[in-house]
């Protein structure tokens, strides 16, 4: 056993100090110019890629179930939290918002996240529920469905804007919020998936059968995945859209959750550091595409659209199914995120 | 007589077809009972009903004068049965050690925490919610700590210990066998049912497996019921015999009865004056 | 009266073009058990290999002039928007799901998704085809007959006719050619299909080439009926005929027909009450009928044995 300090272990300390670290670098970065404000814009998306990445890895990697639809959570979480913040900030226009020492500002932000987590949580209950009569693909397109839905809905509610998108979100999310935020859905998935509730998920992942028939209440654990999993994925959204400033039902469509569900498979299945890596990797793949292909279309005097840079990632998609034995990670986890108990007997095979 | 596990004219129809048919059983505590038959005959359709996994078109089944009819499979497992597979089902890329965790996970998730209060039995567990596990109280480092130490124990006594960091499969299949038993164990039944657990035995591992069935019962104090085809198996442990056809019982008694009783040698081999197909 | 006439009209219109999608659907599903995301960008494909072929022959044969023979000309642009779909369908299945049969069964779904992808975003990279809309030629003139008061486009006649015509011709073959007896073995029980000397790989390529093929032609009725296309014009039809296989079975061939008409008859009457409803009735179907019925209506119950 490690020693305890306030419940929290050695080695999870340590996790906390090195992404500490890696967050004073960038800052420093940031600041003597070596990083220039489009990276941290890019690292910003990229944490909060990670959060999306890491709770459908919960319901998709731990649970076994099939989730498609995982913006569909994300674009709940982002309108409920950006309405209340857009209302608030229109209802009290004397309150600074933007700056970073204006705590009233950022307790409303905080409660406005939690609130569009709570809501997407509420959500993703209803949707737990398909799950318990249907499997893989059936699950995948019922998911496909309902983030089509959500869309839908939000397209046709004129009061959040409609097909313009909300827009003039005030700017709450900077590099430090996300990071805070990142690191601590990341430590609470973290937790749960390494306790007896995480190794009753995994039971339902490896034969759902045999899982009930040792006493796991499967019913409620799948429920509680997706609910657990939608709580993050809104506050996820709810992050994005206080960094975008904007919250458009195209933001939230099929594609990026089909990006954010190749995040978990390539990271790995059931592999919290692989979603974190691939999530990061991924990003900025993403966004490097985005320079790298129109510069190689200038060097070769033709103009490379944007469709090109999703030609290279459903490519790479397929290729990732074609070939992964164990992509990335695989089941394993970086030694920080293992408890020290778990050292042995973790899922980390 | 003191009935640990009762079925009372229990009646199973899958659309039209009777699986089951007018079936009676009386488990006494700590018997050892077996339930043969030829392929097809509903032995396993007998385990699923009693386990929750189909519910019984008529007839009453009871565990310890509670009926378990309409109870989900997991209550049933809570109140004491626990089964095996014909075919396993193994929590394949857990380790050994977790698949027998898994299965004293269910006291944990049972809402409030008790904090440390004593309980009666010394394998009930301080329970735990999931907001314990998200922050690792005490409380909840606590259980997770009795569940691996009780896991373990349990291992050392089936003689697993020394692949509890496996893979699970990765094992062989003899060992395989033994782990689904240890983790039907390992949810503390009353009544532990065992669906052909020497399927795919060498002679050398069915004779560990009788070792390990009777060590089980002396051991746990626990009522077992069996489903074998291996008639060494049944003849050898079992101290009162069923036997199925077409989900009717057809015969019933001590082995060496059961084993000269003309209609049961009837439905294996078919009669003897019978036409060739 | 007449409008609800005509829209009854436009819905079994509609679905006869579901259904040319679904059966490809249903029969790949039936076989290897794949939803094959990919099989809207079939019918895409079969749209723009119309819309190519008639261009080029028409250049060679001056079609789109008086006099020219249009029964001709659309057959053989038919013939090249099967080809098309065809071939596509195959390559799909010989690059990207063959390697994964044996694989777990999620693992072929997401590569659909993404060939589903590729192929979408390669047209719309590919400088010669673009992302943007494209007016589809009229093929065959557009004449409206009327009857009674309802006035029917012969392209109503066509759709469904060549429509009918492909179902019945799949019908029969499934089940009575040598062919279709043994899609069926396979759908069945494939390994007691391969004890039997039934080669599954051909099988599941024929099933694939003739689901790619029917796909193909119902993006060229589609292009003649709604005349308009781009590289994404598959991925609505594509799900809203996945779901109409659903509803009916799937699987089960004949429950595929039925709930394309179903699917199209419910979503042309809901269009016309509410644009919002006409978007969602699909998805409202669907979960509807996996609550109440996740078999659909001809399907069978599957259990797992235990």
């Amino acid at each position: 056993m490690g020693k305890k300090i306030f419940f929290i272990s050695r080695r999870m300390l340590l996790f906390v100090a090195g992404a500490l670290g890696m967050l004073l670098l960038v800052l420093f970065f940031n600041a003597t110019g070596i990083f220039t404000d489009y990276i941290v814009q890019i690292i910003n998306i990229s944490l909060i890629n990670v959060i999306l990445a890491v709770s459908l890895n919960l319901i998709n990697g731990f649970t076994g179930q099939f989730s498609i639809g995982h913006m569909g959570f994300a674009a709940v979480g982002a309108y409920t939290s950006a309405t209340v913040t857009t209302l608030i900030a229109k209802v009290t226009p004397r309150l600074p918002y933007t700056e970073f020492i204006n705590i009233n500002g950022y307790i409303v932000f905080i409660l406005a996240l939690l609130l569009g987590g709570i809501v997407a949580a509420g959500i993703g209950f209803l949707i737990g529920f398909p799950s318990l009569r249907l499997k893989g693909d059936y699950l995948a397109i019922i998911t496909l469905g309902f983030g089509e839905i959500i869309r839908t809905i939000f397209n046709n509610i004129d009061y959040v804007g409609g097909p313009r998108g909300l827009l003039g979100i005030p700017k709450f999310s900077n590099l430090i919020m996300i990071f805070v935020i990142t690191l601590l859905s990341v430590i609470a998935i973290r937790n749960l998936v390494f306790s007896t509730h995480g190794r009753a998920l995994l039971s339902i992942r490896e034969n759902e059968l045999a899982s009930e028939l040792v006493g796991v209440n499967t019913v409620r654990y799948k429920i509680t995945a997706f609910t657990i999993g939608a709580f993050f994925a809104g506050i996820a959204g709810g992050l994005q859209a206080h960094l975008l400033q904007i919250a458009h039902p195209t933001q939230y469509g099929f594609l990026y959750s089909i990006l954010v569900l190749i995040m978990v498979y390539a990271g790995g299945m059931g592999s919290i550091t692989g979603s974190i890596i691939a999530a990061f990797a991924l990003t900025f793949l993403s966004e490097g595409l985005r320079t790298a292909l129109p510069g190689l279309g200038d060097l070769m005097h033709v103009k490379i659209g944007d469709e090109w840079r999703m030609v290279v990632y459903s490519l790479l998609l397929i290729i990732i199914m074609l070939f992964r034995t164990e992509v990335l990670m695989g089941m394993r986890e970086m030694k920080l995120l293992v408890p020290e108990e778990e050292e042995h007997h973790g899922q980390h095979a | 007589m003191d009935s640990m596990l009762s079925l009372e004219k229990v009646t199973h129809y899958f659309g039209g077809l009777k699986a089951v048919s007018n079936f009676n059983l009386e488990l006494p505590d700590g018997a050892l009972y077996g339930l043969i038959g030829p392929n097809g005959a509903g032995k396993t359709t007998i385990f699923n009903l009693i386990t929750g996994i189909y519910t019984p078109t008529e007839g009453s089944i009871k565990l310890m004068n509670e009926s378990i009819i309409r109870k989900k499979p997991y209550q049933i497992v809570h109140m004491g049965i626990a089964r095996t597979f014909q075919n396993l089902r193994i929590f394949g890329s857990l380790s050994v050690l977790d698949n027998i965790r898994i299965s004293r996970h269910y006291t944990v998730g049972k809402s409030k925490h008790t904090g440390n209060r004593k309980h009666k039995e010394s394998s009930d567990l301080v329970q735990t919610n999931l907001f314990d596990s998200f922050f690792r109280t005490r409380n909840y480092l606590k259980a997770e700590r009795q569940i691996t130490d009780e896991a373990i124990d349990l291992l050392k006594l089936i003689k697993l210990d020394d692949v509890m960091h496996e893979q699970a499969k990765s094992l062989p299949y003899g060992k395989l066998r033994k782990l689904e038993i240890a983790r039907a164990l390992a949810t503390h039944p009353s009544v532990l049912l065992l669906d052909e657990p020497a399927a795919g035995m060498n002679p050398a591992e069915i004779g560990e497996l009788m070792d390990l069935i009777h060590f089980i019962r002396d051991n746990f104090k626990i009522t077992i019921l069996l489903i074998e085809h291996h008639m060494k198996v049944v003849m050898g442990i079992c101290e009162y015999i069923k036997v199925i056809d077409f989900g009717e019982t057809i015969a019933e008694g001590k082995p060496v009865e059961v084993a000269n009783n003309p209609r049961v040698i009837e439905a294996y081999l078919g009669k003897e004056e019978g036409k060739c197909s | 009266m007449s409008t609800f006439f005509q829209q009854l009209l436009n819905g079994i219109q509609l679905g006869s073009i579901y259904a040319l999608i679904a059966l490809g659907y249903t029969m790949v599903y039936g076989i290897v058990r794949l939803i094959n995301f990919a099989h809207g960008d079939f019918f895409m494909i079969g749209a723009y290999a119309a819309y190519g072929l008639y261009y080029a022959l028409g250049r060679l044969f001056g079609a789109g002039n008086p006099g020219a023979n249009y029964l001709v000309l659309f057959l053989l642009v038919l013939g090249g928007a099967m080809l098309a779909g065809g071939f596509a369908a195959v390559t799909a299945n010989r690059v990207a799901y063959k390697p994964l049969r044996d694989k777990p069964r999620l693992s072929s779904l997401i590569t659909a998704i993404g060939v589903s992808m590729f192929i979408e975003y390669f047209f719309s990279a590919l400088p010669a085809i673009g992302p943007s809309f494209r007016g589809f030629p009229e093929v065959f003139p557009k004449t409206i007959i009327k009857i009674g008061t309802a006035s029917v486009s012969n392209y109503v006649i066509i759709d469904v006719a060549v429509a009918a015509t492909l179902m019945v011709v799949l019908t029969l073959l499934v089940k009575f050619s040598k062919v279709g007896k043994a899609m069926r073995a396979v759908s069945q029980d494939k390994e007691a299909a391969k004890l039997m000397g039934i080669n599954i790989e051909t099988i599941i390529g024929v099933t694939f080439l003739i689901g790619g093929a029917f796909a193909g032609v119902a993006g060229l009725l589609s292009g003649l009926t709604y005349p308009r296309i781009f590289p994404y014009m598959g991925i609505l039809p594509g799900l809203k005929a996945f779901i109409a296989a659903v509803l009916g079975g799937i699987g089960n061939i004949p429950g595929a027909m039925l709930g394309s008409y179903i699917m199209g008859i419910a979503e042309t009457y809901a269009n016309a009450a509410n644009s919002l409803i006409g978007e969602g009735i699909a998805f409202a179907i669907l979960i509807v009928v996996l609550l109440i019925r996740p078999q659909g209506i001809l399907g069978e119950k599957t259990a797992d044995k235990i």
